[in-house]
């Protein structure tokens, strides 16, 4: 792939005698969204510590926006962001303050416009001067997905992000994660939730026992299957369409 | 590593600026650090410090090491806690996967433990001041005091750095310090050491909290400070420096 944002090949990784990682390649085109999916415990987070610098792997190698993230991990950390499994926002500062401390950690110029507008865009102004830790989880995953994006990074990393979130708030963040990918953002999530990975995955890759098993395309991966018969079969709506109906969102769905 | 090298002090500035935020913000912190250690001090002064006998007529001269040390021992407590919560709500991770200078992310704590426990020291002082404290000691005496009183701060704060990264619960990261916190009431702080039972008396005469409290005693009344400096410094270097090489391995092993 030529324009791939991010190459991994062969990666290993073990703790103590677990065997976590025997072997995993993928690569992630440019302004995608790839979805590895895979469930508790298949490694889906220790691949995303390793693609985001925070531990080394044992062998293979992995390459981010032309970067080695063993032998260039600096390079690596200016071109990319994450968004972890819990979201790490400082609960004591305000929802500005946050966005402020990281742009300046970014050594950002302007760091209080660049925290006005990403409040806005994710609407968080009337609550920007509060203490975080007043906020609901939708509204702190938006204030942590609006962290990541302080100095547009090309690659996100998103790590189960929806995990622990209402119906409401994973459709919010399913939006947030189009409109990256629209701008031109590289995203890589990891999730276990298979209707995650279909809403918005252009490619998707199964991580199982350590190794990719699968990878392709949503039509890719369904042709991997005998034909679709058609069948006549009575549409129930599921609970989630009746919860949002009442609740008048349809028109996110 | 040249482009984060040079923002390594503009990084440290955003880390200490945010958790000095984290202290003034935090009711239960300024009480336990400040306001805790000055009731004791109106406490032992006013309540029971006519029946002490300390061999001394101001008796607010004689107790405010201890009472320095106290307010620093609690002050660490904390910042075991705020690593604590570092690491657990994955800020630490957010900050290591960002082009930020690393070493900053834990020196930022460090940082922060020296300067509000220098701030809650000079308040005390001040406290002490209007309740009678009087010192005759010099620039250079209140130098050595000042460094004296960081380099204790420092020590605590490696200490607690290994708390802090290594406790599985937000109480273990804050219960190591209770020990530390007791340990001037067992010294030379409060009474003088002659007036314990032998056991308890070999005990205050050998700990650190001690010699401390002496030099730092004898440094404020221009008095000579003797062997007690020498003492009290090597507890602090031995102390820093083993609690300094854990810690290392533990943060090294945890990010």
């Amino acid at each position: 792939m030529r324009n791939a944002s991010i190459q991994v090949k062969g990666l290993q990784k073990s703790y103590k005698e677990h065997h976590v990682l025997k072997g995993v390649d993928f690569e992630a085109e440019k302004g995608k969204i790839f979805a590895l999916l895979g469930s508790n415990g298949a490694g889906k987070t220790t691949v995303v510590k390793i693609l985001t610098t925070l531990i080394q792997q044992d062998s293979g190698t992995a390459i981010i926006n032309g970067f080695d993230v063993a032998s260039n991990p600096v390079s690596v950390r200016q071109s990319i962001s994450l968004t972890g499994q819990f979201a790490a926002v400082d609960e004591i500062l305000t929802g500005r303050e946050n966005l402020v401390m990281i742009a300046k950690l970014r050594h950002l110029k302007d760091p209080h416009q660049i925290a006005a507008d990403l409040l806005q865009r994710f609407g968080l102004t009337d609550a920007a001067d509060r203490k975080a830790s007043t906020y609901s989880g939708g509204m702190r995953r938006r204030l942590d997905l609006s962290m990541s994006l302080v100095g547009k990074p090309q690659i996100i990393f998103l790590d189960e992000p929806t995990t622990g979130l209402d119906p409401e708030a994973r459709i919010e963040v399913w939006k947030i994660v189009k409109e990256l990918a629209g701008g031109g953002t590289t995203v890589l999530l990891t999730t276990q939730y298979l209707e995650e990975a279909e809403q918005l995955a252009d490619r998707i890759a199964i991580l199982h026992e350590g190794r990719i098993i699968v990878s392709g395309t949503l039509s890719e991966l369904k042709n991997l299957f005998p034909p679709a018969k058609v069948e006549y079969v009575e549409k129930q709506p599921t609970l989630e369409e009746i919860f949002l109906a009442i609740i008048g969102k349809k028109e996110a769905i | 590593m040249e482009t984060t090298k040079n923002h390594f002090f503009s990084d440290l500035g955003v880390m200490l600026g945010r958790s000095m935020r984290h202290i003034f913000r935090s009711m239960d912190t300024i009480v336990t650090v400040t306001i805790m250690p000055i009731a004791m001090m109106l406490m032992f002064v006013y309540v029971l410090g006519g029946a002490i006998q300390a061999g001394t007529d101001n008796y607010v001269n004689y107790l405010l090491p201890g009472i320095l040390l106290i307010a620093i021992a609690s002050g660490i407590s904390y910042t075991a806690y705020r690593l604590f919560i570092d690491v657990q709500r994955g800020i630490f991770e957010r900050f290591h996967s960002m082009p930020v200078a690393r070493s900053t992310v834990l020196w930022g704590h460090v940082l922060t433990s020296l300067v509000s426990n220098a701030i809650s020291v000079v308040v005390i002082i001040l406290v002490a001041l209007i309740m009678g404290f009087r010192s005759s000691a010099g620039l250079l005496p209140w130098l050595a005091v000042a460094g004296m009183l960081a380099l204790f701060t420092l020590a605590l704060t490696w200490v607690a750095a290994i708390a802090g990264l290594s406790a599985k619960t937000v109480d273990g990261a804050s219960a190591f310090s209770y020990p530390i916190i007791f340990l001037p009431f067992i010294s030379s702080a409060f009474v003088p050491t002659e007036s314990m039972p032998s056991v308890v008396r070999v005990f205050a005469e050998n700990q650190p909290v001690t010699s401390i409290v002496e030099a730092i005693r004898a440094l404020l009344s221009g008095q000579p400070v003797g062997n007690d400096i020498w003492v009290a410094l090597a507890w602090c270097v031995g102390i820093l420096f083993v609690a300094y090489i854990f810690a290392m391995r533990v943060y090294k092993k945890r990010v």
